[in-house]
């Protein structure tokens, strides 16, 4: 369950910046979750919940997952990355490291695997919310 | 607004007492030989001691430790497996014998990714194989790893020289501790780089001479730390203190 890798980033980055902030209690939590990474949204969910400290105790997550938009540095050509076209092993893969989609995925117009990923990488803390 | 990766990095590594960068300015001075061989002989010592090979573009290490088909665990992030003693960490897990064309802020994302998800538990070393230069991978294990410390790997030529001087002089110029300097692949007696070394208050470890069979050894751990090679590193004891 690497998600709860992640989940446990999230909850350690947002006490960080409620401390910054000086919030008592932190309200709501938005984030961003790239396809490219392929993270399971129930395990995160599920993890975020069991990690939550007191001052995240009433924390709403609200996340968004974003489309992986990638970008042929040598063509231009523009694609979205689908988990469907990739065998599994790959697709794991790019899981736990999404860089590694440089060394399987190709530009689908010239071949190239320099290419840009626009959005949709991975997790992405995008607001935390709260009160003082 | 916030990477949360970036967050968790200091707590993925809290358990481990010495993190220890060995490191280059330049390519092809046996960082990667230096680095497992030193993990080894530490591991060999009971020390408890982890590698990791952060060469994205070129790693190495597997090969000589003779690694295949093997994966990490994953618990609730992922936990290295173990290699001859050492818990071993590559990114070649993933990217198997394939070329992994990556630009400076993909080895920055792959780096963040992998120090944010692996559990290293207890350490009383963690080694780290970094890539040559003082690019995006140096200056990320610089940002990120607070306490890191740097082996310094040359070799007597005045061009590998040239460019270690400078990653020794950025070094310096930051305040990152530089643990000590080897010189790698001696051929002939000389105190050149002894002397710039210690002209510049830092402390040279010793040299390694060049030794015409350690490409047999490569893959074999057993016969890697028999050579006059690994004899050598295992000298270098001033690493325990």
């Amino acid at each position: 369950m690497h998600e709860w890798a992640l989940a446990e980033a999230v909850i350690s980055t947002v006490s960080q910046i409620a401390e910054k902030e000086g919030l008592e209690k932190v309200a709501e939590v938005e984030i961003k979750v790239g396809e490219l990474q392929q993270i399971e949204l129930d395990i995160l969910e599920f993890a975020l919940s069991q990690l939550k400290t007191l001052k995240l105790k009433n924390a709403k997550f609200r996340i968004k997952t974003v489309k992986a938009e990638l970008k042929c540095r040598v063509c231009g050509q523009k694609w979205i990355f689908r988990k469907e076209k990739m065998n599994e092993e790959i697709a794991e893969a790019i899981h736990f490291v999404p860089e590694i989609a440089h060394t399987y995925i190709k530009c689908p117009k010239c071949g190239s695997p320099d290419f840009e990923i626009l959005k949709g990488r991975g997790i992405w803390l995008e607001s935390v919310r709260g009160l003082r | 607004m916030a990477d949360p990766r970036i967050g968790i990095i200091e707590e993925r590594l809290k358990g481990v007492s010495r993190i220890v960068a060995v490191s280059s300015g330049k390519g092809g001075v046996g960082k990667s030989l230096i680095a497992s061989t030193l993990a080894l002989t530490l591991a060999r010592r009971n020390y408890k001691v982890g590698l990791f090979d952060l060469d994205f573009t070129s790693p190495s290490t597997h090969v000589i430790l003779g690694v295949e088909g093997l994966q990490p665990k994953e618990e609730k992030g992922i936990i290295p497996p173990q290699v001859h003693g050492l818990k071993y960490m590559s990114i070649v897990y993933y990217s198997g014998e394939y070329a992994s064309p990556l630009r400076g802020v993909d080895v920055s994302n792959a780096l963040i990714e992998l120090l944010a998800i692996t559990r290293w538990d207890e350490l009383d070393f963690l080694i780290v194989d970094m890539p040559p230069g003082i690019s995006d991978a140096t200056l990320d294990v610089i940002r990120l790893i607070k306490r890191i410390g740097f082996v310094v790997i040359t070799t007597p030529s005045r061009l590998a020289f040239e460019t270690v001087r400078k990653l020794i002089d950025l070094l310096s110029e930051l305040g990152i501790p530089i643990m000590g300097v080897v010189e790698n692949m001696k051929m002939k007696e000389s105190r050149f780089i002894q002397q710039q070394i210690e002209g510049r208050g830092i402390k040279f470890w010793g040299d390694i001479p060049f030794d015409a069979e350690l490409e047999e050894a490569i893959g074999d751990v057993n016969k890697l730390l028999a050579t006059q090679f690994g004899k050598k590193v295992g000298e270098i004891e001033k690493l325990k203190v």
